[in-house]
Parts: structure tokens; C-alpha cells; sequence
């Protein structure tokens, strides 16, 4: 049994928006009360539509925002209110990689200077060291240790990618966050950079949290899958049975949604409102019911709790 | 909306505040009262009991403070106090009389900073690599270099000593208005050539005007009907400030051609260390160059629906 | 080619840009030689000169003490070169990190910074610029000091929006992610990215503060006498313009030149430059 590396409890982020000088704020609630646990070797995908907070969940995990409520641990240990220099040699331990490559990357640094940040930040090894082990690491993730003196905007986005890739790795950190990794990439430059973090994942022991909007690629990469809308999380389990059988009926609606070439096993398109939500004005109750299908009374009045339906699954609705 | 216009206004407060804070403060830091300068360029000592008089009726041996409470209360019913380079006049007065030769000059320049900062801009953006184009930037690359007062003693110069064919100095007849104006509108016409052009060539390149085009309206009409009026509204936020410096008066151009505005006497003022016509000039101006800039943001908000007003973080 | 290479040849192909150069080395050299090819002391008068119109003994005249107007044009070279670039470097030493740690730190320490640049830059530049020097006085250190206290607000704001921008990318999220600290990303990430702006900046700020220091001086309030600034001659003999024009019309002229050279030159800088990585508009 792998221990667990990651978790978050009731993990919660607002951001409030003031109107004017004088006007009032609102505090609009972009993660609230996540509960994630993330073990030893394995993927979490993570799946939402956008604007339903799981970049900023990432973003909180991180610390790069500080949390409003909830706590994070990291190998057991609360990192949630740690200060800057407690989290350092954390930091080692837990990395990300951006959703656009391009801007992940300072396009007047030299992808070496790029890739050996890492290692600077925490005074690891010589000059030459540090060297060696960048067009190690370029060689890892499938470019050549030449490109050591290129800059990134001579690279396509697959391969700047790649460098985002080679970045994280380089200190052998337990987990990796990919926020989008592949989102805005070629499909077929996707596959390949899908490939690659799997087969660093079986090379190194790494653990993902996979973020995508992509259901059928979070499921392709993602052993577990968690669902997200506006900023719950509303269905969480193993990845085949999330695709199978969904229960939580906006689940149900991002698996019709996909498209399968064989007829008869097609589903039928789940009809829900189309509204567009105003984030801002989250309902009461449950978070879907507005455009839920299968809304009733009981969902405004009372939030249905994300509990255990199943072994190892869990829901919140309280029809699931 | 409403909160918007007292926020500024409460600004606008709080800057002229803060300038005769600032003004009242510089004065005082100088050493030498304004009378030893005085004496200086009237080259006479002035004896000790009539320097104490003086003090006492122009009230610099009361503590800072009191004297800059007692400037602020004067200040808000117009009362300047007397200048000290004219001892027989008050500030306010010398304010009214000489006026109306800033305002004239200011206007003047104004209205032909306009026709051609406006013509050559338009022309540049009509006729886009044209000579008239290269012309209108070197016409503003020749107005950002030189010097406004560079350029007055050079028209001087070749058109009053050389030639002679215009005064030299003086504001009585059209005559003594031409390089005056001249001089003082080097700095607009540079800023109107390049937003005109500027702004006119974003309008001309719009998805409207393309649109207007494939409709097979003339080229003329579209000019006319659907360009300027959007090339136009960037000129206000210009324009405003513009006039406004104009109006309070230029004083490198005032004071080489002797022309007796404020601009003129403030420059004056400065060399008698005359205190409160310092303060005065430098409040008006600041009054007015704040108002304008605040009526043209009001102008602006009100005529471009896009223009939000309310701030989010 | 790396980018110092493509800057040099952007540049090259400016033929102003060029020419302009030339101008400003062959008066930079003009000027740290002054003592040396100067005709005559451009402080001593020749009381036998007064009011000399340009001939063969003064090229460009002598002043109303008998000094060589030539002599005197030179030494003023030192002056308006020495106060363009001095002020500008003065004002980014004070202006560049003040923007960059209000920008970096944010919070209040940002909002006190702005506030205080609001209302100093709501008072006309050049109102200030008076009354600075007449509480300071003429000279040139109080110059340079009024330069600076009223020109480091632009370069603090520019580097504050640059910062501003910076630190929303992915890259320097990045690097607090790995667990860089402020000063780290100061260094590695924003300086270079903020350098060309600075650099465009201080270069555009020469010019004008030549233009600055000869209109103060014009006033008496910048360089005072005996020191042979440009713009002081113009003031100094502007009420003689009918007898002695050479008095003002030959500074007038080197003034107009000088400008115009430094203008082009930093004109064509910033084109050459021209920002490929312009984060300003970054989401």
C-alpha cells in the first residue's frame, strides 16, 4: 500500500472584488472545501470545465496563493501556513508544469540557464555539475544536450514543453503538477508528450496531479479522476469506473458529451440548461442544481456532502 | 458616476494642498528674505527699520505656520497680498491687468498649433509616405529638438535684427504676433501632427470603414462622415491640457519678446524672489492645468461608452 | 547571431541614427579636450575685445567681458553633456529600484509609492523644476538633484508596470514554484526584461534634460555664471539681440544641433531595440 505524498483538506480560495473606491466587495469562492489525496507513483487527473478553479486549486497546492481556509499536507507533514523558508526544501519535492510552454519559459534566458534554475535556486552542485546533469535531463525528455545554448522561442511548442518538462525534473521532485500540460498543444505532438510523462513516471517513481478540461485524456493518463464544478468537487474515483458509469449527474454529462465512433454504444446527450453560470452568483445548496437535470427541492434547501457511494467512489448528489 | 467626480475633485483639493505645501515651503528655505534680493537690483540698502516695516506688512516674521494659515484663508477669498517687485500693486491686480495678454497669446497659438499640428496630421495619414508625410514628421522631430525659446531667439534674430522685417519685442499690432505664435506653438503642433496622424490612421484602418467602403460609399464621404469623427475624439484628451498650458502663458516666449503677461511677470517674480507673486501663479496654474486635465476625463468617460469608471482589483 | 549583434546591425541600418552617433563622439571628444583645443580661457576676458563681432581673432565674437564666445561653446559642451547623462543615471539609480520593489513587494508599501507618485506628477514639471532652484540655487549638483527628485517618478512608474506584468507570467510563477526568492527573480528574470525599457528611457531623458538645463539656466536658475552654460548665454544676452545676436544666435544654434543628434541617436536606439518581448500586454 503506496503511502500518501499529497492531501488537501476542505482546501479553500476566495478572491474578493471590490467595485469602485467606495462600492462593495464580494468574495467569490474559487475553491471550496477540496478534498484530494494524492499516493506514491500514481495520477490524479482532475477535470472541470473552464473557470471551475482547478488551476487555481494547483496554483493553491503550490502556495504560490495562500489559502483561505483548509489545510495541505505533504508527506504527512502541514505545509499550509508554512513561511517561505520552511517551504524551500519542500519545494524541491513538488513541481509544476504550465499549460502554455511558451510562456512558462523566459525567452531571454538559454534553455540551459532555463533548465539548471532549479539546481541554482538551491545551490546544488558546481558549474560543470550543473551542466552535465541539464543535457542529462535534455536527453531525458527527448531533445539534444546542443540545445543547451538555443532560446526558447526557436523551439516548437512541444519541445518548449519538453524543456518545461526537463525543468521539473530537475530535481527529482515526488510529485509534478501538469496544469493543462497538453492543452495547448497539436494532438498529435499530445500523444507524445503524454507518452513521455508516463514513461518518466515509470522510470522515477513520479506522481501527477493531471489537470485537464479533456476527460478522455485525464482518463488515458489518470488512474483516479476527480470532478470539478465551480469549485466543488462533486465526483471522485477510479478512472474506468468515472468513464463507465458516472454517477454525479454532471459527470454523467462530460461523458455523453464525448465522442464514441461506435453507434451502438453510443450514449444519449444529457440535455442541461444551457445557462452560463455567473460565478459570482453560486446558488445555494447544491452547486449544479441550475442546471441539473434532476434538481429538486431538497438541492436548494441542503448541499449534498461528497460521501462514499460505491468502494473507493465518491459523489456529491444526493441522487447519485 | 457621482462617486467618480467627488473622488477627483477631493483630489484636486488634496494637489493644491500638497503644491502650496510644497511652494510655501521652497519659499521659505531660501536664504535671504525677498528684500535682500531687492535690495540687490535696486542696488541701495535698504535701512534696518524700514526692512523691519517691510516684514511686518508683508508679515514674514510670524512663525511659518501662521503665515501659511493666513496665506490659505487670503488664498480663498483672492486675496494675494501686494507684490514686492511692485509694492503699490497687488498680486491679484497685476493678475487682472496683464491677463488678457497670455489669454490672447495662448488662443492665438492655440487655434494655429490646430490648423497645422491638425493639417499636417491629417495630410500624413491621407497620403501615407508622401511628402507631406515626411514633412509632418520632420516638422515635429525639428518642434521635440529645438527649444521653444532656441527657436524664438533664432526667428528673432533672422527676422527682427537681420531683416527687420518684424519687432522685436511687443504685443501692440498683428504684426508683433506672428513669431511669438510662432514660437509658442512648436510644442502643440508636435503633439497634434502626431496624434492626428495617429489616431487618424487607426480610424482609417477599422473594420467600419472597410465595411463602408465594400458599401461603395466615396472616399470623400467616408473621410468626412465616418473617420473624423473617430479620429476626433482622441484629440480631447490633448487638446485639454494643451489649451490649458497655453492659456496660463508661456514665459521663455513672453519674456524674449517682452510680451507683459503672467508668463512674463512670473519670470520676473522668480528673479525678485517675490514670494507672493510665486505662489500665486504657481497655484493658478496648477489649478487650471488639474482642471483641465479632470474635464477632459469627465468629456472623455461621458462620450466613450467603453470607458469604465468603476475599478475592480 | 545573439542579440547584441542584431541590435548593432538595426541600428547601422538607421543612416540618421548613424550620423547622429558620429555628431555625438566627435562632441564628446570635443568636449573632454576643451582645455586643450579651446583658443583662449573661457573664464578670462579680454577688455579689449568687449562686444567683438566674429572675425579673425574670435571666430564667433567675444561676450560683453571679452570672452571667446568659441572658447566658451566649448566648455558648454561639458556642461549639457555632463548634465544629460548624469541626471539620467541619478534618476535611475533612485527611480529603478524604487519601482522595482514597490511592483515586487505590492501591499502597501506599492500603494504609499504610488500615491506619492500621483501627486508629484500632478505638479507641471517645469513649476517644479522653478521652484526647486530657486530654493536650492543655481549650481550644478542642485541641478542635478532637482532633475532628480522630479524625473525619477517616470522611470519608477515605467519599471513598476514592467514588474507588474512580469510577475503574472508563467515563468516567474515558475520560479517561486521551485522556491526562488524576490531578490532571485529580481535578478534573473525581471532586470533583463526591464532593461531594454530603462535603457530606451535614460537614453530619450538626455535630450531632455539638456533641454531642461539650458531653459533653467536661461532663467538663472541652472548653471549660474561664470560657468558658460548654452542656455545661460541665450538668457544672459537675449536683451541685446539687436547689437551683439552673435551673443545668443551661435549657443542657440549648437544647443539646437546638440539636442538633435542625441535625439535621433536615441530615437534610432529605441527602434533598434524595438522590444521583441514586450510584456505589457501579457493577460
Amino acid at each position: 500500500m503506496s503511502e500518501t505524498l499529497l492531501q488537501t483538506i476542505d482546501l479553500t480560495k476566495s478572491f474578493s472584488l471590490r467595485n469602485g473606491l467606495f462600492g462593495k466587495t464580494r468574495e467569490n469562492v474559487v475553491v471550496d472545501r477540496v478534498n484530494l489525496s494524492l499516493r506514491e507513483g500514481e495520477t490524479l487527473g482532475l477535470v472541470g470545465e473552464s473557470g471551475c478553479g482547478k488551476s487555481t486549486l494547483a496554483l493553491t497546492i503550490m502556495r504560490l496563493y495562500a489559502s483561505d481556509g483548509g489545510k495541505i499536507y505533504f508527506g504527512g507533514k502541514d505545509i499550509t501556513q508554512l513561511d517561505e523558508r520552511a517551504l524551500k526544501p519542500i519545494r524541491k519535492q513538488m513541481q509544476m508544469i504550465f499549460q502554455d510552454p511558451f510562456a512558462s519559459l523566459d525567452p531571454r534566458l538559454s534553455v540551459g540557464q532555463i533548465v539548471s534554475e532549479p539546481l541554482e535556486i538551491h545551490n546544488l552542485g558546481t558549474q560543470s555539475e550543473r551542466r552535465k546533469i541539464t543535457a542529462e535531463l535534455l536527453e531525458l525528455v527527448g531533445l539534444s544536450a546542443d540545445d543547451t545554448h538555443r532560446f526558447p522561442s526557436e523551439f516548437s511548442g512541444g519541445q518548449q514543453q519538453r524543456i518545461g518538462i526537463a525543468r521539473a525534473l530537475a530535481l527529482r521532485p515526488k510529485v509534478i503538477i501538469c496544469d493543462e500540460a497538453v492543452s495547448a498543444l497539436d494532438v498529435s505532438v499530445q500523444a507524445q508528450i503524454l507518452n513521455l510523462l508516463r514513461d518518466l513516471q515509470d522510470e522515477f517513481g513520479i506522481s501527477y496531479l493531471f489537470i485537464s478540461h479533456n476527460i478522455a485524456v485525464t482518463a488515458f493518463m489518470s488512474r483516479r479522476i476527480g470532478v470539478m464544478y465551480l469549485g466543488n468537487l462533486v465526483e471522485i474515483g477510479e478512472s474506468r469506473q468515472i468513464t463507465r458509469a458516472p454517477r454525479h449527474p454532471y459527470t454523467q454529462t462530460l461523458i455523453a458529451a464525448l465522442p464514441e465512433p461506435d453507434p451502438s454504444k453510443r450514449a444519449v446527450a444529457i440535455k442541461i440548461k444551457d445557462e452560463i453560470d455567473d460565478i459570482l452568483q453560486r446558488p445555494t445548496g447544491c452547486v449544479f442544481r441550475l442546471r441539473c437535470p434532476l434538481a429538486q427541492e431538497i438541492c436548494a434547501a441542503k448541499e449534498p456532502p461528497l460521501r462514499l457511494i460505491e468502494e473507493n467512489r465518491l459523489a456529491a448528489c444526493h441522487f447519485a | 458616476m457621482a462617486r467618480y467626480i467627488l473622488t477627483r475633485i477631493l483630489g484636486l483639493i488634496g494637489v493644491l494642498f500638497i503644491v502650496s505645501v510644497l511652494t510655501f515651503a521652497l519659499m521659505h528655505t531660501v536664504p535671504g528674505g525677498p528684500f535682500d534680493a531687492l535690495a540687490l537690483e535696486k542696488q541701495q540698502m535698504i535701512p534696518e527699520n524700514i526692512k523691519r516695516q517691510l516684514n511686518e506688512k508683508y508679515g514674514l516674521n510670524a512663525p511659518v505656520w501662521k503665515q501659511y494659515a493666513l496665506f490659505v484663508k487670503n488664498a480663498a477669498s483672492f486675496d494675494f497680498g501686494y507684490s514686492i517687485m511692485y509694492p503699490n500693486r497687488t498680486v491679484v491686480g497685476i493678475f487682472k491687468e496683464q491677463w488678457s495678454y497670455s489669454l490672447e497669446l495662448g488662443l492665438l497659438s492655440f487655434v494655429f498649433s490646430i490648423i497645422v499640428g491638425g493639417g499636417l496630421g491629417i495630410a500624413a495619414a491621407v497620403k501615407p509616405n508622401s511628402v507631406l508625410d515626411y514633412l509632418g514628421t520632420s516638422v515635429s522631430i525639428f518642434c521635440l529638438v529645438i527649444p521653444g525659446f532656441v527657436f524664438a531667439i533664432v526667428l528673432q534674430v533672422i527676422f527682427s535684427v537681420w531683416l527687420g522685417w518684424l519687432p522685436t519685442g511687443g504685443w501692440s499690432s498683428p504684426k508683433h504676433w506672428i513669431m511669438p505664435v510662432l514660437a509658442n506653438s512648436l510644442a502643440p503642433i508636435l503633439v497634434l501632427q502626431r496624434y492626428t496622424r495617429a489616431s487618424m490612421k487607426d480610424a482609417m484602418k477599422a473594420n467600419y470603414v472597410r465595411t463602408a467602403r465594400a458599401k461603395g460609399l466615396s472616399r470623400t464621404r467616408i473621410m468626412f462622415v465616418h473617420v473624423f469623427k473617430n479620429a476626433l475624439t482622441p484629440l480631447l484628451t490633448v487638446g485639454g491640457p494643451l489649451a490649458a498650458g497655453l492659456i496660463v502663458g508661456s514665459f521663455f516666449v513672453e519674456s524674449i519678446f517682452r510680451i507683459p503677461g503672467i508668463g512674463f511677470y512670473f519670470v520676473s517674480a522668480i528673479g525678485s524672489r517675490d514670494y507672493p507673486m510665486i505662489m500665486a501663479t504657481t497655484l493658478v496654474w496648477t489649478l487650471i492645468i488639474s482642471l483641465a486635465y479632470f474635464i477632459t476625463d469627465l468629456l472623455y468617460a461621458l462620450a466613450d461608452p467603453r470607458v469604465s469608471l468603476a475599478k475592480e482589483k | 547571431m545573439n542579440k547584441l549583434q542584431r541590435f548593432r546591425r538595426r541600428l547601422a541600418r538607421n543612416k540618421l541614427a548613424v550620423i547622429a552617433f558620429c555628431f555625438i563622439v566627435f562632441q564628446i571628444i570635443v568636449a573632454v579636450c576643451a582645455p586643450y583645443i579651446a583658443p583662449y580661457n573661457p573664464y578670462k576676458g579680454d577688455f579689449l575685445a568687449t562686444w567683438e563681432t566674429p572675425g579673425r581673432m574670435h571666430w564667433l565674437g567675444a561676450d560683453d567681458l571679452g570672452r571667446d564666445v568659441f572658447s566658451r561653446l566649448l566648455y558648454g559642451a561639458r556642461i549639457s553633456i555632463s548634465v544629460g547623462v548624469l541626471s539620467q543615471l541619478s534618476i535611475a539609480l533612485i527611480g529603478v529600484p524604487v519601482g522595482a520593489i514597490a511592483g515586487l513587494k505590492g501591499g502597501w508599501l506599492d500603494y504609499a509609492v504610488m500615491r506619492v507618485i500621483d501627486v508629484l506628477s500632478s505638479l507641471p514639471t517645469i513649476l517644479f523644476y522653478i521652484l526647486l532652484m530657486v530654493a536650492l540655487g543655481a549650481g550644478f549638483w542642485n541641478l542635478i538633484l532637482a532633475m532628480t527628485l522630479t524625473g525619477w517618478i517616470g522611470i519608477a512608474r515605467l519599471v513598476r508596470g514592467q514588474v507588474l506584468s512580469l510577475k503574472k507570467t508563467d515563468f516567474v510563477r515558475a520560479s517561486r514554484a521551485m522556491g526562488a526568492g524576490t531578490f532571485y527573480i529580481f535578478r534573473k528574470h525581471i532586470l533583463r526584461n526591464v532593461m531594454t525599457p530603462i535603457i530606451v528611457t535614460m537614453a530619450l531623458g538626455i535630450p531632455s534634460a539638456m533641454f531642461a538645463e539650458a531653459g533653467l539656466s536661461f532663467l538663472g536658475l541652472g548653471i549660474p555664471a561664470p560657468q558658460a552654460s548654452w542656455g545661460q548665454m541665450i538668457g544672459m544676452y537675449q536683451a541685446y539681440i539687436r547689437t551683439a545676436w552673435h551673443l545668443t544666435l551661435f549657443p542657440a544654434i549648437v544647443l539646437a544641433l546638440t539636442m538633435l543628434a542625441w535625439f535621433l541617436f536615441a530615437d534610432g536606439i529605441r527602434d533598434a531595440l524595438d522590444a521583441d518581448n514586450d510584456f505589457s500586454s501579457a493577460d
